[in-house]
């Protein structure tokens, strides 16, 4: 038992929830003190932020050790845990439980606190009481302290040992009982981007501090419009990086899981979405105060928001509240009050002091012109707003009936059922909107306008926009009326921003950022049209089956039978199943499931022969490597006119934790578009196939016969000395079959056996050969004629069921997401410049 | 009137018409037998049905039929006030479908059969493990 290390973590996580107390306490003195004192505030206050930061870092360290050292006598390295997990994922352990992921957000804000706290002078003592705040709660979520006298437990510590996380009869019997392995972590988030897409996201959680800090530290100190300065860049780095973070996520969702795309307007992907659209609408607010004194309330509005849905959407993903209607939150961890109490407190702080200031808050009284920049800016940023709005309301519906019940009421409301084309239906119009304002918004950037000059600045976009329209149209064939519109929306948007691009980057190419960032839009919003809107099932068959006798109506397949070796047709290729595969862990490629021998480790298998995955040799005979038992890869041939044209390796987990099964896509990408395959079911093979009665022939060597249709021949019978590893005695008999069929693209070998043991035991050992489905024993020997006696046992082929689909125009989306996060840095490369003069 | 008092009534109507559509679009948990009423009264629209298989005095599944394609299957689902109904998916019976304790429906009436367009699955120990594995 390794009781130090757990002890040190768990001394570390109060250290840290103790001096961000000590030290919001301390900036508070420091803030209100005279001038003699204050300095001795400030001193004691930065120490205690770098005490605080040290212990934040030890806390890590600890609990990384635990992983790494593989301390499966803590709960966190047993449930998240494995011997057998590969290093890079020891990474992933640490966030895959809600205290790592706190743990990380708790790091990342004590990173950018040293940072604010060595470069802000006038700013550094109120910000960092709310950052002090800030970091009190959320190491108090993984303080794991019982409250002596009232008997509250606050927090969950990630350092609690399993015999005390658990109630298994084994410690009454046992207590130093030390599991010899863990549970692993779970196989789905074995994946590069689980591996960067959480800090990334904590990283963009953490980022809205900064600027909220700021803003409440503006109000508070009567600094209404100062504030917006130091703010500014560090909204557009949040906003940059939520948004990578957001898009990783959906990316790792496109390649991993089979929801059949990116985006599944899951609560848990809204809950980081409307946080972000409202980031994106407090960015361009405090743009307008920073051209023309305007929109400062807004401004403080709307960072206030971003803040509070961040606290919002933890408090939905982390309190179990959404249950039943979220596939991937986390469970309840008994958190759920303080995460509430968490949420008021930010929430209520905040409109309390604003409220007190609010008549103090300078506005602007001039009324904004039509024909401004500001005024195209505002109406961009009510329309994310209310882009957020319309997202956050359904997405909020289980916390509706929480409320009811609260009050002992019976609600029943659900989400509504077709989740993707209720938010599409709406959101997609709000892209219209967006693509229109921020087209014609970038018109204004530069000189006063007019009515006179607009025509002239506005026509010759719309007319080479309307050209480009037409021609996407025509050849792409567009024709539902929502996705024409929103094809034009984008187009103008991307060719208006390309003329103001051009005629900026002559001028000064450190303010194109924005004209880049736009551009970046236009092409996500016309790549989601197509990929989304035009995604079509391509493994549909149109047998028209009856779903049942009772029903009339005829119903379309969107899943395709393949059994092995059988080509069917589907978009206009040939398709091929040819078999199960397993991934070598060391070595490129795929290896067939019969060119294996398992052995006691499941982890380990031995190659029955040389193997080659291309045309190129990755294993040699008799190797031993490792594989992961829990994947399965299905090799389906696609061919076009007789070539092959792709090799997909779509893959099955069994997966426990989330089921039991999960299907992972793979995708053939093309420019212009991907072909996205997944299983949609694959046999069991637990389950005791039926094979059909046994058929016995006598037939001599070397003479075909047929089996389940397929030639095979009796080569040639053998006297073997071993069984499987196991020596006969000289009084045993044993011969040994060699049965050679032809499937359709190999020939295999079934090797039966026939054993006489004592002299007088008669056993059959029968071999099978999984592709074609046929089992052969030798049933007797007829010396007397030279002939055996074969039983022939068939049963239905091996088979897989998969789905396809076809997303066309993807790769705009994603390129269009580079161009957006490039003018993002630009900007933000810009206004960090900025605010250091 | 000024700018923005126009502007502040159609962000007030918007964010009306929101509340309104997100009020008719939200689905709701309802039993067979109001399902049933819905469509009858001719409501298309889908519903959410919370329910358990059937099983026998053994525990085995009862009324589980795969059709012989594999493609698609029916069950009997036993709602929360004790109906039962045979519902019909046209999708892959799901490997872990007999394990699930609970199931989500999301679907309608067509006629008298239920068909359901979705299923949710809530399968035992889905995230949490209750017992250790001593053997190892």
């Amino acid at each position: 038992m390794h009781y130090f290390i757990g002890d040190l973590g768990h001394l570390f996580v109060i250290v840290s929830f103790v001096t961000s107390l000590v030290s919001a306490f301390a900036y508070w003195k420091a803030n209100n003190a005279s001038a003699e004192l204050k300095n001795q505030w400030l001193n004691n206050a930065r120490l205690a932020f770098y005490v605080h930061s040290a212990a934040v870092i030890g806390v890590v360290v600890s609990l990384f050790v635990i992983i790494y050292q593989h301390y499966f006598e803590y709960h966190y390295a047993y449930s998240h845990s494995s011997l057998h997990l590969p290093g890079e994922y020891m990474i992933s352990c640490f966030w895959e439980g809600q205290e790592g992921s706190f743990l990380l957000w708790i790091f990342w804000q004590a990173l950018i606190g040293i940072f604010l706290m060595n470069t802000q002078r006038i700013w550094e003592a109120p910000v960092m009481v709310v950052f002090g705040l800030v970091q009190a709660f959320l190491a108090s979520m993984i303080l794991g302290v019982v409250i002596p006298l009232i008997d509250i437990k606050l927090g969950s510590s990630p350092f609690i040992l399993l015999r005390d996380a658990m109630d298994d009869p084994i410690f009454s019997l046992q207590p130093d009982f030390i599991p010899k392995d863990g549970n692993g972590l779970n196989p789905l988030l074995q994946n590069y981007w689980m591996v960067i897409h959480p800090p990334t996201l904590f990283l963009g959680f953490a980022l809205t501090l900064p600027p909220f800090a700021f803003c409440i530290a503006g109000l508070w100190q009567k600094k209404y419009s100062e504030w917006i300065k130091p703010a500014l860049p560090w909204a557009l780095l949040g906003g940059a990086i939520l948004g990578v973070g957001i898009l990783m996520g959906g990316y790792w969702a496109y390649e991993t899981l089979n929801f059949g795309g990116y985006w599944n307007w899951d609560p848990v992907e809204n809950a980081v979405y409307v946080p972000w659209l409202v980031l994106i609408a407090a960015i361009h607010t405090m743009i307008i105060y920073k051209n023309s004194q305007a929109a400062l309330k807004s401004a403080m509005i709307l960072n206030i928001a971003v803040f509070i849905l961040i606290l919002y959407s933890t408090f939905l993903t982390r309190s179990g509240i959404l249950g039943d209607a979220s596939v991937h939150s986390f469970t309840d961890l008994g958190l759920s009050g303080q995460l509430l109490i968490y949420l008021l407190f930010f929430t209520l702080a905040a409109i309390t002091l604003a409220t007190v200031r609010w008549k103090e808050i300078p506005t602007s009284e001039k009324e904004a012109s039509i024909y401004s920049r500001e005024f195209w800016i505002f109406l961009g940023a009510i329309t994310l707003c209310l882009m957020g709005f319309q997202v956050l309301l359904p997405t909020s519906i289980p916390v509706y009936n929480k409320i009811i019940e609260l009050f002992g009421g019976v609600s029943n409301i659900a989400p509504p059922a077709d989740q993707i084309g209720f938010y599409s239906k709406f959101q997609l119009w709000f892209g219209v909107l967006v693509a229109l304002i921020s087209g014609t918004g970038q018109f204004f950037w530069w000189k006063r306008m007019d009515k006179e000059k607009l025509k002239k600045e506005i026509l010759p976009p719309i007319l080479i926009s309307l050209i480009i329209f037409a021609g996407i149209i025509s050849i792409a064939k567009v024709y539902e009326p929502a996705y024409v519109v929103l094809t034009l929306a984008g187009v103008y948007l991307i060719v208006s921003n390309i003329k103001v691009l051009l005629s900026v980057a002559k001028v000064n190419p450190s303010l194109s950022g924005g004209a880049v960032a736009h551009i970046g839009i236009g092409m996500m919003l016309i790549g989601i049209m197509f990929s989304a809107g035009y995604s079509n099932v391509v493994s549909l068959n149109n047998t028209g089956m009856l779903i049942s006798k009772e029903l009339p109506t005829e119903f379309n397949r969107d899943n395709l039978l393949l059994f092995i070796n059988e080509p069917r047709s589907m978009a206009g290729y040939d398709i091929e199943y040819l078999g199960e595969r397993v991934e070598p862990r060391n070595a490129p490629g795929y290896v067939n499931k019969n060119d294996i021998d398992l052995t006691f480790d499941p982890f380990k298998v031995v190659a029955k022969k040389d193997i080659e995955f291309k045309g190129k040799k990755i294993l040699s005979a008799k190797d031993t490597f490792e594989i992961n038992p829990e994947n399965t890869y299905y090799e389906i041939e696609l061919r076009k006119d007789g070539k092959v044209a792709a090799t997909l390796f779509p893959r099955v987990q069994i997966n426990p934790a989330m089921g039991g099964f999960v299907a992972s896509p793979d995708i053939k990408r093309n420019v212009s578009r991907d072909l996205y395959t997944h299983v949609s079911l694959p046999m069991n093979r637990d389950e005791e196939p039926e094979w059909s009665e046994m058929e016995e022939i006598r037939i001599p060597l070397n003479k075909e016969f047929f089996v389940n249709d397929y030639v095979a021949v009796l080569e040639g019978v053998t006297r073997i000395h071993e069984i499987e590893g196991f020596k006969l005695s000289d009084e045993d008999v044993a011969v040994q079959a060699k049965v050679r069929v032809s499937g359709e693209r190999d020939s295999y070998y079934a090797e039966p056996i026939f054993l006489i043991k004592d002299k007088a035991q008669v056993g059959r050992i029968s071999s099978e050969i999984n592709d074609l489905g046929v089992k052969i024993t030798l049933l007797n020997i007829h010396p007397e004629t030279n002939e055996f006696s074969l039983g022939l046992n068939t049963r239905q082929k091996d088979w897989v069921i998969i789905k396809a689909m076809e997303k066309p125009l993807i790769n705009i989306l994603w390129l269009g997401t580079i161009v957006l996060m490039i003018g993002f840095s630009m900007a933000m490369v810009r206004r960090f410049k900025e605010h250091r003069k | 009137m000024k700018k923005s008092h126009i502007i502040a009534i159609i962000v007030i109507a918007a964010a009306i018409g929101i509340i309104i559509s997100t009020a008719e679009d939200a689905s709701s948990y309802v039993s067979f037998d109001r399902a049933f009423q819905l469509a009858s009264n001719g409501n298309k629209t889908q519903i959410h049905v919370v329910g358990g298989l059937k099983k026998d005095v053994n525990g085995n599944i009862v009324g589980l039929e795969k059709s012989a394609d594999k493609l698609s299957f029916s069950f009997i689902l036993v709602d929360e006030s004790q109906k039962e109904q045979t519902v019909y998916y046209n999708e892959p019976m799901p490997p872990d479908f007999t394990r699930s304790e609970k199931v989500v429906l999301i679907g309608a009436y067509q006629n008298n059969t239920f068909v359901a367009n979705k299923i949710l699955l809530k399968c035992p120990s889905k995230y949490q493990e209750e017992k250790i594995n001593a053997s190892i």
